[in-house]
């Protein structure tokens, strides 16, 4: 008897102690997962919290999922890289204000020993060509992601249409988060695109290396949307417009360029750059 | 990797693990698991020892295939758990008033609703022992039947120990339903599991695998812990048990 009363009291008092404090203000930002993997997020967001006491909470989906959730309502703002899932965002009447607030770009990252003899190559969309025509394996992430919704993009300019695609043998989809894709793509050695700076930041590259990059092509914008008032009233829509004045401001910008893993810029800040 | 390399890879971290606010971090989120696989197990307990019992005593239309239902939902797969919870807290869903989704709160409802089945099918199955062996006796003391829950709740009292730490075992350990419907934010719903599916993501797989140590840890703790425990309730003088 005492000793299940013990374990029970023991477990009521944890069972307290669990019971959170949501007090502050706090807005639910919906991100890609590559601004959060490369520790984008963790580096900016204490300095606005330590100025304005807004907690930015981040739940990093991948863009189609992010874009998803903010439909729903269930983000007050959104980070996103996918140009034409946003603008059909925007058409849909979800969105109130879309501004570019940084850039970095796509590299096509394979196996050293390069079975489609691409290294080297600027030309991403003559790379996949000849990575399909050697039927070297390649990764895709398949998760509607903005990193996804741009490979599919480059394949459709290589001739190669997505259905066809998952029919080969040599193309995998994992269905996952660009570090999914990374590791995948490392033990498997296959090619993969990926975000330049998840890449940088990611700790299991293997025999990875950079195969193709600095394509024009591979330009990855990276856009703040807040949400539309009359579509989604009762968000947190005023500290939501707080949070993306302080990213395209000047604090807010300088705090992007400033961030770097191993003495590298992972994103060039672009609020001025225009649309 | 090699095991070698594996080896090696894990006695020299990156410097990103040693760094102070790492360990702090680290100390929240096992804090965090803990409470609140520990809120999921005490509301999870306080529905499923009296229903289990009952289950056991009283005969009603429909009993047995209830039982079935709760046994099969032994192996309620945590992701779909947290599909359908997150649908209810999505703010078109049901209770998407309540602001819920992405709060340490739904990762409790999620848990809980993983670790009823468990706990109320093995206090059922205990009962149904002990009813067996002394339900007449605890009737002919004047008791109806459902009176007589408690007394073998107290009967089964080492089985029910078994019971609650199994389903705390389910809910520090899942990772599928928590991920859903907290999202993983950092320093708010990020858990040992989805801190772990995620370090994996970023290639760290030395913080990854700590973690799963102290996640193993914690396992082969509770079920120390039950021993332990039974061991003592056994000599403590209670012949019944």
């Amino acid at each position: 008897m005492m000793v299940v009363r013990s374990v029970l009291t023991l477990l009521v008092t944890f069972g307290a102690i669990s019971v959170c404090s949501a007090a502050e203000q706090s807005i639910v930002l919906a991100s890609t997962t590559s601004v959060e993997a490369s520790g984008l997020l963790a580096h900016i967001l204490p300095r606005f919290t330590a100025k304005t006491g807004i907690v930015v909470n981040v739940v990093a989906q991948g863009t189609g999922k992010a874009l998803d959730t903010a439909r729903r309502g269930d983000a007050d703002v959104l980070l996103v890289h996918d140009p034409e899932a946003e603008q059909q965002f925007m058409d849909e009447g979800h969105g109130s204000t879309r501004r570019q607030i940084a850039w970095n770009d796509f590299i096509i990252v394979g196996p050293s020993t390069d079975p489609a003899r691409v290294r080297g190559g600027s030309d991403s969309v003559a790379a996949l060509t000849a990575i399909a025509l050697a039927q070297a394996p390649f990764v895709s992430r398949g998760d509607k992601s903005g990193t996804n919704a741009a490979e599919l993009r480059l394949w459709k300019l290589a001739g190669q249409m997505p259905g066809t695609l998952n029919e080969q043998k040599w193309y995998r989809d994992v269905g996952g988060g660009m570090g999914q894709a990374l590791n995948t793509a490392s033990a498997m050695d296959a090619y993969t695109l990926s975000d330049r700076g998840t890449w940088l930041s990611f700790n299991n590259k293997g025999s990875l290396v950079i195969a193709v990059e600095g394509d024009p092509r591979l330009i990855n914008r990276y856009d703040l949307v807040e949400l539309n008032p009359q579509r989604h009233g009762d968000l947190k829509l005023v500290a939501a417009r707080v949070f993306a004045d302080w990213v395209v401001s000047s604090e807010g910008q300088q705090a992007i360029g400033a961030y770097q893993v191993n003495d590298q810029k992972l994103f060039s800040p672009s609020a001025g750059a225009p649309k | 990797m090699d095991c070698q390399q594996l080896v090696t890879h894990v006695l020299t971290p990156p410097p990103s693990i040693i760094i102070i606010s790492e360990l702090q971090n680290f100390v929240e989120i096992v804090t965090l698991s803990i409470s609140v696989s520990l809120a999921a197990t005490v509301a999870a307990t306080a529905f499923s020892l009296p229903v289990g019992a009952a289950l056991a005593v009283a005969p009603f239309r429909g009993r047995r295939s209830i039982v079935v239902l709760i046994n099969a939902l032994f192996g309620l797969p945590p992701v779909v758990v947290g599909l359908i919870l997150y649908l209810a807290l999505s703010r078109p869903g049901p209770l998407g008033s309540l602001a819920l989704l992405f709060t340490p709160t739904a990762m409790v409802i999620a848990q809980t609703i993983l670790a009823i089945p468990i706990i109320t099918a093995l206090v059922h199955r205990a009962s149904e022992r002990a009813w067996a062996r002394y339900g007449d006796e605890l009737i002919t003391d004047g008791a109806t039947r459902l009176q007589a829950v408690p007394q073998i709740l107290m009967i089964i009292r080492a089985d029910l120990l078994t019971a609650i730490l199994a389903g705390f075992g389910r809910t520090v350990s899942e990772v599928g339903a928590v991920i859903l419907v907290g999202g993983n934010i950092r320093g708010l719903t990020r858990t040992m599991t989805t801190t772990i599916a995620l370090q994996t993501s970023q290639g760290d797989l030395s913080l990854a695998l700590a973690l799963g140590a102290v996640l193993i840890g914690i396992s082969i703790s509770i079920s120390a812990t039950v021993f332990a425990l039974a061991g003592q309730a056994r000599t403590s003088g209670s012949d019944e048990v």
